[in-house]
Order: C-alpha cells, then sequence, then structure tokens
C-alpha cells in the first residue's frame, strides 16, 4: 500500500486525493493523511513538472561535472558535499563510485556562465583535486519521461 | 461475361459485415475525439521483448519455424500455463502457435464442425465466433447473457439451448466487451451441465491475464472437462503484443493433429520473429504482466467510481480493460446513444448491440488509456449525460 501510493505520486503528483483513494480503494482522509505524513517525515520531499524549457525558448545550459575531491579527516565527503550543495547554480549531487568522487549537475543561462562558474567557484574549492565538464547537448529522457513523446494514438479500432 | 456476383461463396455473402464498422468508419473521420474504444493496450511491447525479436532478426532467423511452431517456445508455453494457471500439456503434442487467437478460434471450430452441427455462443462477445462458425457450415446459437448475472453464463442458461446438435460450446472469460469473468465455482456449475453431453468447450483465455482481486480459472482444470477442451491464449493481451499477432492453441492430441493440419495448410507457421519474441516474454515478462495488470486495475476503480457518480448503472467487472455500463434509461437505442455523444461532446465509447442483440442498452467503455484521458472522457460523458436528463 504505502509503496503504491508513492509510486502513484511519483508517476503523477496532480492526481487529486479522491482520485488516488479510489485507484487504490481507499478512503479519502486516509490518503491525505498519509501524504502528510510522508511530507512530515521527509519521504515526500517536494512535487515539480518536469519542463522542456526549449518549448518556450528559454534556453538553458546544463553540464555534468566530474569532481575529484580530497576526503577531509573525519568527515569523508559529506562535507565536502555539503558545502557544494549551497550553490544555487548546483542541481543535483551525487557521491559515485568508479574514477570520481561526485557527478554534479550544473545548469546555467550559457556555456560561459557554467564555465565561470567550474573555474571560478568549483576549481579553487581546496578539496577539488580535479573537474572534467561534460555539456549536455540534447536531453532525450528524464526522469523517465521522454523529451519527444509520440502524440498520436497510434491504435486502430479493429473488431 | 464473367459475373463476380454469381462466383462468391454463398457463406462468404451470408456473412453480416460487422455492425460496428459504420460507427467506426464515421469515428474515423472525425477529428480530435476523445476515444474510449480501442480493444488493446495502451502500452507498447516491453521493450526486452522487443529487443528479443530484434536480435533473431539480427541473428538472421528469418526461416519458417516447424509448423506447430518452435519446440523450444512450446515448451515455454507449456511451463508459463502450468505456472501460472495450473494447466498441463504436452509442447510435443498438445500445443500449437497460431496467428493471434483468431487463427486459433478458427482452427478450433474447423477441427470439430460439421454441416449443421450447433455451436453455443454466450453473448455479449467478441464478433468472431459466430461468422467462423458459420464457415464451417455449423449453426450459430446465441445465448444471451444477463446483467442480473454479471454477464455470467450460468447452468440453466446453458440447459436452456442445449440440444442434441450441439457440438460446441463457446466459453470467452474474462470476456470482451462485458468484463466479465466465471470463478472456479462457476466454471464448476456449468461443467456440472457440459459433463451430460459430448460438447467441445473452445474457451477463449486470451485475456486470463486480466483478471482483478481473483486469479483466473480455465474450464481444463476443473474435474474431467480438460479432454473436451480447446483453451485458446496468446500474448496481445498480457504482454501488449497485438501487432504481433501470436496465439495458441491447448488441446488433447487427438485435436491438436486435426488443427495441426488446418494450421499447416492454411498458414505454415506464425511469423518466426513474433516466436522469438514470445520465448522472451514467457521466460522474463512475468514482472511485465503485474506492473500492467496493477495499472489497469486502478484505472477499473477510478472509472467504476466516475459512472457511479455519473449514475450510470455498471456491474462491477473483475477481468478484461471493459466496463459495460447500462444505458437504456434515456430511451434510445445503444447505437444512438453512442452516435449522440460522439457529435455533441466528442467522445466515443462502443455500442454494446456490436456485441450481440443482449448487448442492446449497454456500451462497451475501454480503460486501455491513460488516467488523464480516461478522466476527460467521463467528464465529456458527465456532461452528455446531465444533458439528457434535463
Amino acid at each position: 500500500m504505502e509503496r503504491s501510493l508513492l509510486k502513484l505520486l511519483e508517476q503523477d503528483a496532480r492526481l487529486t486525493d479522491k482520485q488516488i483513494a479510489v485507484m487504490l480503494g481507499k478512503e479519502v482522509g486516509d490518503i491525505k493523511k498519509m501524504i502528510e505524513e510522508y511530507e512530515k517525515e521527509g519521504t515526500i520531499l517536494g512535487y515539480r513538472a518536469v519542463i522542456d524549457w526549449d518549448k518556450v525558448g528559454n534556453e538553458t545550459v546544463s553540464a555534468l561535472i566530474e569532481l575529484k575531491i580530497t576526503p577531509q579527516k573525519d568527515r569523508g565527503f559529506d562535507h565536502v558535499a555539503e558545502r557544494i550543495c549551497n550553490y544555487d547554480e548546483v542541481k543535483s549531487v551525487y557521491l559515485m563510485s568508479g574514477g570520481f568522487d561526485l557527478a554534479l549537475f550544473i545548469a546555467g543561462k550559457t556555456m560561459r556562465e557554467v564555465a565561470y562558474f567550474v573555474v571560478e567557484k568549483l576549481a579553487p574549492l581546496e578539496f577539488v583535486t580535479s573537474t572534467a565538464t561534460h555539456f549536455i547537448l540534447h536531453k532525450y529522457k528524464e526522469e523517465g519521461i521522454l523529451f519527444a513523446p509520440s502524440k498520436e494514438d497510434a491504435r486502430t479500432n479493429v473488431l | 461475361m464473367f459475373d463476380v456476383n454469381s462466383v462468391l461463396s454463398e457463406r462468404a455473402t451470408s456473412l453480416k459485415p460487422s455492425g460496428i464498422r459504420k460507427f467506426f468508419d464515421i469515428l474515423d473521420e472525425m477529428k480530435g475525439v476523445v476515444s474510449l474504444t480501442v480493444g488493446q493496450p495502451d502500452f507498447v511491447t516491453p521493450w526486452h521483448i522487443r529487443e528479443a525479436g530484434i536480435k533473431s532478426l539480427e541473428e538472421g532467423r528469418t526461416y519458417y519455424t516447424s509448423n506447430a511452431g518452435l519446440l523450444d517456445f512450446r515448451t515455454e508455453i507449456s511451463s508459463y500455463q502450468k505456472r501460472r494457471f495450473g494447466l498441463e500439456y504436452d509442447p510435443k503434442t498438445e500445443i500449437i502457435v497460431t496467428v493471434g487467437g483468431s487463427e486459433a478460434i478458427d482452427i478450433a471450430f474447423r477441427a470439430v464442425l460439421n454441416t449443421g452441427d450447433e455451436v453455443i455462443i454466450p453473448e455479449p462477445c467478441f464478433v468472431c465466433y459466430a461468422p467462423l462458425v458459420t464457415m464451417c457450415g455449423g449453426k450459430p446459437v446465441s445465448l444471451p447473457l444477463e446483467e442480473k448475472d454479471e454477464f455470467k453464463l450460468t447452468p440453466e442458461k446453458l440447459k436452456s439451448v442445449l440440444s442434441p446438435r450441439t457440438k460446441a460450446i463457446v466459453l470467452a472469460f474474462p470476456n470482451n466487451p462485458t468484463g466479465a469473468i466465471m470463478t472456479k465455482e462457476d466454471l464448476e456449475a456449468v461443467s456440472e451441465v457440459i459433463e451430460k453431453t459430448n460438447a467441445v468447450i473452445v474457451s477463449d483465455e486470451i485475456y486470463g491475464e486480466l483478471t482483478y482481486g481473483t486469479k483466473h480459472t480455465s474450464i481444463a482444470s476443473i474435474g474431467n472437462m480438460r479432454e473436451r477442451t480447446i483453451v485458446i491464449g496468446g500474448f496481445s493481451k498480457a504482454y501488449a503484443m497485438t501487432g504481433w499477432r501470436l496465439g495458441y492453441t491447448l488441446a488433447p492430441k487427438e485435436f491438436t493433429v486435426q488443427m495441426l493440419k488446418l494450421h499447416q495448410y492454411g498458414i505454415m507457421c506464425a511469423p518466426t520473429t513474433s516466436q522469438y519474441a514470445a520465448i522472451q516474454a514467457l521466460k522474463n515478462g512475468d514482472d511485465d504482466i503485474e506492473y500492467m495488470k496493477a495499472e489497469y486495475d486502478k484505472r477499473r476503480r477510478l472509472i467504476t467510481s466516475r459512472l457511479e457518480e455519473i449514475g450510470l448503472r455498471c456491474f462491477m467487472p473483475y477481468g478484461a480493460f471493459y466496463v459495460f455500463p447500462n444505458v437504456s434509461e434515456f430511451g434510445m437505442t445503444s447505437e444512438q446513444f453512442c452516435e449522440r455523444l460522439l457529435y455533441e461532446r466528442n467522445t466515443a465509447i462502443v455500442p454494446g448491440s456490436a456485441f450481440g442483440e443482449c448487448g442492446e442498452g449497454f456500451a462497451r467503455i475501454s480503460y486501455a488509456y491513460s488516467v488523464r484521458h480516461i478522466e476527460k472522457a467521463l467528464n465529456n460523458i458527465e456532461d452528455f449525460v446531465n444533458d439528457l436528463r434535463k
């Protein structure tokens, strides 16, 4: 039950409490309560739309940055990661296995702006030992959502 | 000199074109219709299944398979049926892979019918059974089922149409268009009647994976019904594979030998690519079924709850992906109701009369659509119904 409620919301957070209740065979009141509880305890962290900004001519530049880090004594990578999270330009931060330590997703208005942020803000941090910047050229899919879904229902009525 | 009309088969020309075609022709002409008419899944075949089909092409597997289908495939079908429904069929002698469930139904009838044999067809049902029986020289005997019985076949109803000429009985549950199912108990009750006859059962279980809150039972698993049953299975509904055209028959050897001849002369074998894809479906697709079924179930609850709010009486369907509400209160035929809904609210559902005379007064609504799409269509239906009630 818990999972199916969270999965439904993860798929479509705009469903009404009533729709969710009907679909899961529960009372509306119970659903309301559960969602409130999830929000309070931080299981549900927020609700957002996945937007193709290119469609409204609002072009942004985003990049994936690989960071190599010197872990801090007693605090490992957490302290560094938390510091980096403070920048508004940084949209996501992940600790990675493999050839580098942190992966960041950065968004800016222009390539120059992103480059400036890496060179001026990230690279000089004393615990950052190297950076590699990969600009994102095109988004095909994000959070399980296709950026160019086929709109036509290709099914035909056969009988 | 040549008179084309004089050369056509009387049996073929006697078939009535599907009544619903006219309605679909109107529908196809119109733009921007919010439609809940389609009888196939809205999911695309899961990628790992498609990939298996592609891989088989890359490997150059472009030849015919054996007539009955790849033995590996039949072996997978056999273990799948055992795993999911407890049925046991020998892959070598009791399974034929066909071009969709449709071909399977066709060869089942052709293997058992002689001229004048009666076939009991409980209605409402999918449109293919009666024409296929007719083409075998058989006589379709329609058996109207009722809303009060939740469109199940009851022993009393079955008894009322049995005759010495009854050769076969069609069982199509979970049912298109009603969404009705037959539970184990329901099947036991009718099997007591069937036991006393010499009738064959053609059990179309194409929607067998799509039952909600209860597991599908095959008539072949009841008592000694297996010996007289031809089970029709397929991949279209369970794995969203309609376009791959793949089905199968499960039947005792005596039936299978005859059906295989018809299949081998008429078809040769089912498409090879589809067979390879479907092996993957059977081996690794159980989770896909569960996922899609859970999605349909949510929509089923949503749509029945909306119909209740609108005040359209609808029995709770436990199978397939259709609801079959009663629209008889408005003093129109179901066809008129659906045509006006289409013209006045740009919304399409299928008149129940398309599925047999006893479907009159009902409409079939498919929920193989997204939640948002369903809500939009139901809003339109609500507005339409409210207007009619004014």
